[in-house]
C-alpha cells in the first residue's frame, strides 16, 4: 500500500502511522457522557470507502485525511488533514 | 457413523469405500428455534452446545460461504489460558478445559495437542509482569511456571541466546497450552450439531435482519426469509455489517491480521513460543511446517491481505529468535479479518433488540475460546441470562465504564 502525501508524494505504508476513523469529531468540553461515549466507542467500520487519519511520521509529519477502500485498499485520495477539516486538525493533532 | 477403531479398521478393510458426508446439506426450514449467524467455529460450537446443554435442536446455522472458510481455517492454532484480567481468565481456563475433553465430547479427532505455550520476557520489568500475570492465573487455578533464562535453555535449546539487544531472561510457561488443528474444529463441531439436528446452511448469505417494535424476528437471507424465535450473531470480522442490517452499531474496528507457513522441516520447535520485545508468535505443525505471526496491520481492513511492513517485522523477529532458521522458505502468507473491539476483549452478550444476541470482538484472538464461546452463547441465548465465566463480557461495559482491558491500551483498536 503506497500512499499519496500532498507534500512528499506517494510513499510506503510503512512511514506512516494509523489513528482511525476521520469522521469522528471530538464533542466541546461541555457535552453530554453519551456524545463522549459515542466519540471514542462505536464506529461504523464500512467495507467501502474509509475516511481515516495517517500520520506520516518518516516523512512530512502531517496529519492526512486518507479515503480508502478497505475491501481493496485502493486509496482514492489523501489531504492535509487541516485543509480536510479534520477534527482537531487546527490544533496540530487529532 | 460414530468413529472408533473399528469403524477405521472395517473402512480400512473396505478400502476406505464407505465413508459418508459427515452433514446433511438441507433445505432451509420456514421457521427454527434459534437461527445463528456465521457457520464458523463460534456459531459451530453455540449450535452445539444449544443442542447437547440445553435440548434446542430446532437450530439452523447459517453460513455465506462454506463451513471453515473464515477464521476458524484461517488462525495458528494456539490454545491458552494465560490472561490477567479477572473478568477474562475464568472464561479462557474454561474453553481450556472442554479442548482438554473436545475429541472425547463430539468423537472427532481434532489433535489437541498440549505442548505447553511459552512467554519470553527479556528485561527486569518484564519478569515482574510475568510473574505477576503468573500469580494472577495461579490464583485462579491455572497452571504457570515462571522458568529463569536456565529453564528457558532446557525447554528450548536453540533458541538464540546471545542477542545482546534483547537478551532472553526467562519466560512464563503455560504446560497446558498448546495447538489444535483447527479444521477438525469446525469439522468436528459442524458434524457432531448435525448429529442432534442442528441444520447447517452453507452458501445462504443473511442479508437482512427484520425487526419490528424492537424485536427480531428472523432474517432474510439467500435463500428466502427464516422466521427465528431467537438470532445468535457469530459473524466475527463482518459483525459491523450484519449489526446493522438491524440498526446497530458496534464499538469493532475489523482489522488484518496476517499469518505465515514455513516449507516443512524435521522436528525443530515442540512448544508454542511468542517473543516478549515485539510482537511474534511461532510453533511447528504436525506436517513439519513452523507456523507463525505478528501483529495486526493496524489499519482497517476487510480484503484479507495485508501488507510489507508487517511482513518484515515478523521475519525479522523470526530471525532474531530462532536464527537457524534464516533460510527457511516461506510457503504460505495469508490474512484474516479481526474484530477488533475497543478494549481487546470480546462481547457475549444480549442486544437493545429483543430476540437478537451478540457474539463478537474476539479481536486475535478468537480460535482458542471456540469451546467457552459457544457453551456461553449457548446458554446465554437458551437461559436469557450470561453464564457466569462470560458475565463481563457486557455489550454495555463500554458505556459504563467497565472494561476488560487486558492489554492495557486504551479505546485503540489497532493497539489490542
Amino acid at each position: 500500500m503506497r500512499i499519496p502525501c500532498p507534500h512528499c508524494g506517494e510513499r510506503d505504508v510503512g512511514e506512516f502511522a494509523y489513528y482511525g476513523d476521520a469522521t469522528k469529531r471530538r464533542p466541546d468540553g461541555a457535552s453530554d457522557i453519551e456524545a463522549f461515549f459515542d466519540y471514542v466507542y462505536p464506529r461504523d467500520n464500512p467495507a467501502g470507502p474509509h475516511r481515516e487519519l495517517w500520520y506520516h511520521l518518516g516523512g512530512c509529519r502531517a496529519w492526512l485525511v486518507v479515503n480508502r477502500d478497505t475491501r481493496t485498499h485502493e486509496i482514492f485520495g489523501a489531504e492535509v488533514a487541516y485543509k480536510a477539516g479534520a477534527p482537531g486538525a487546527e490544533a496540530g493533532s487529532p | 457413523m460414530r468413529y472408533s477403531v473399528f469403524s477405521v479398521l472395517s473402512q480400512a478393510l473396505k478400502g476406505n469405500t464407505g465413508w459418508k458426508p459427515v452433514w446433511r446439506e438441507p433445505e432451509p426450514k420456514a421457521e427454527y428455534d434459534v437461527v445463528l449467524v456465521g457457520g464458523g467455529g463460534h456459531g459451530l460450537s453455540t449450535a452445539y452446545y444449544l443442542a447437547k446443554n440445553h435440548g434446542i435442536t430446532n437450530v439452523a446455522v447459517v453460513e455465506r460461504g462454506y463451513i471453515g472458510s473464515g477464521n476458524i481455517g484461517r488462525n495458528t492454532t494456539i490454545i491458552r489460558s494465560n490472561y490477567g484480567e479477572h473478568g477474562n481468565i475464568p472464561f479462557y481456563e474454561w474453553s481450556l478445559k472442554l479442548w482438554e475433553g473436545l475429541e472425547q465430547d463430539i468423537n472427532y479427532n481434532a489433535m489437541v495437542s498440549q505442548r505447553g505455550v511459552l512467554n519470553l520476557y527479556h528485561s527486569d520489568a518484564q519478569r515482574d509482569a510475568a510473574a505477576q500475570r503468573g500469580n494472577t492465573m495461579r490464583m485462579h487455578g491455572v497452571d504457570a511456571e515462571l522458568l529463569d533464562v536456565e529453564g528457558v535453555r532446557k525447554l528450548v535449546p536453540n533458541l538464540n541466546f546471545d542477542n545482546a539487544r534483547f537478551p532472553i531472561h526467562g519466560g512464563l510457561f503455560q504446560p497446558r497450552g498448546g495447538t489444535v488443528r483447527h479444521d477438525a474444529v469446525a469439522w468436528g463441531y459442524a458434524r457432531a450439531a448435525d448429529m442432534r439436528g442442528v441444520d447447517i446452511l452453507q452458501h445462504c448469505e443473511v442479508t437482512g435482519i427484520r425487526v419490528e417494535n424492537a424485536r427480531a424476528l428472523g432474517v432474510e437471507t439467500a435463500k428466502g426469509f427464516i422466521k427465528a424465535k431467537k438470532i445468535g450473531l457469530a459473524c466475527a470480522g463482518r459483525s459491523s455489517q450484519v449489526a446493522a442490517m438491524a440498526g446497530l452499531r458496534l464499538p469493532i474496528e475489523s482489522h488484518v491480521l496476517q499469518a505465515f507457513v514455513s516449507e516443512g522441516v524435521k522436528p525443530l520447535i515442540d512448544t508454542v513460543i511468542t517473543f516478549g520485545a515485539g510482537h511474534f508468535y511461532i510453533s511447528q505443525s504436525d506436517k513439519g511446517g513452523l507456523v507463525f505471526g505478528g501483529n495486526i496491520d493496524g489499519y482497517n481492513s476487510y480484503a484479507q491481505r495485508g501488507n510489507l511492513p508487517v511482513i518484515e517485522e515478523v521475519m525479522e523477529e523470526a530471525v532474531a529468535m530462532f536464527p537457524s532458521i534464516g533460510r527457511l522458505r516461506v510457503l504460505r502468507h495469508w490474512g484474516g479479518l479481526m474484530d477488533m473491539s475497543m478494549d481487546g476483549s470480546p462481547i457475549i452478550d444480549k442486544t437493545p433488540i429483543d430476540n437478537l444476541y451478540l457474539n463478537c470482538g474476539w479481536c486475535i484472538g478468537g480460535f482458542k475460546a471456540t469451546p467457552a464461546s459457544g457453551w456461553c452463547f449457548a446458554h446465554l441465548i437458551a437461559q436469557d441470562a450470561p453464564h457466569d465465566v462470560a458475565a463481563a463480557m457486557r455489550l454495555d461495559r463500554f458505556a459504563t465504564g467497565r472494561l476488560i482491558n487486558e492489554s492495557g491500551t486504551g479505546a485503540q483498536p489497532n493497539l489490542h
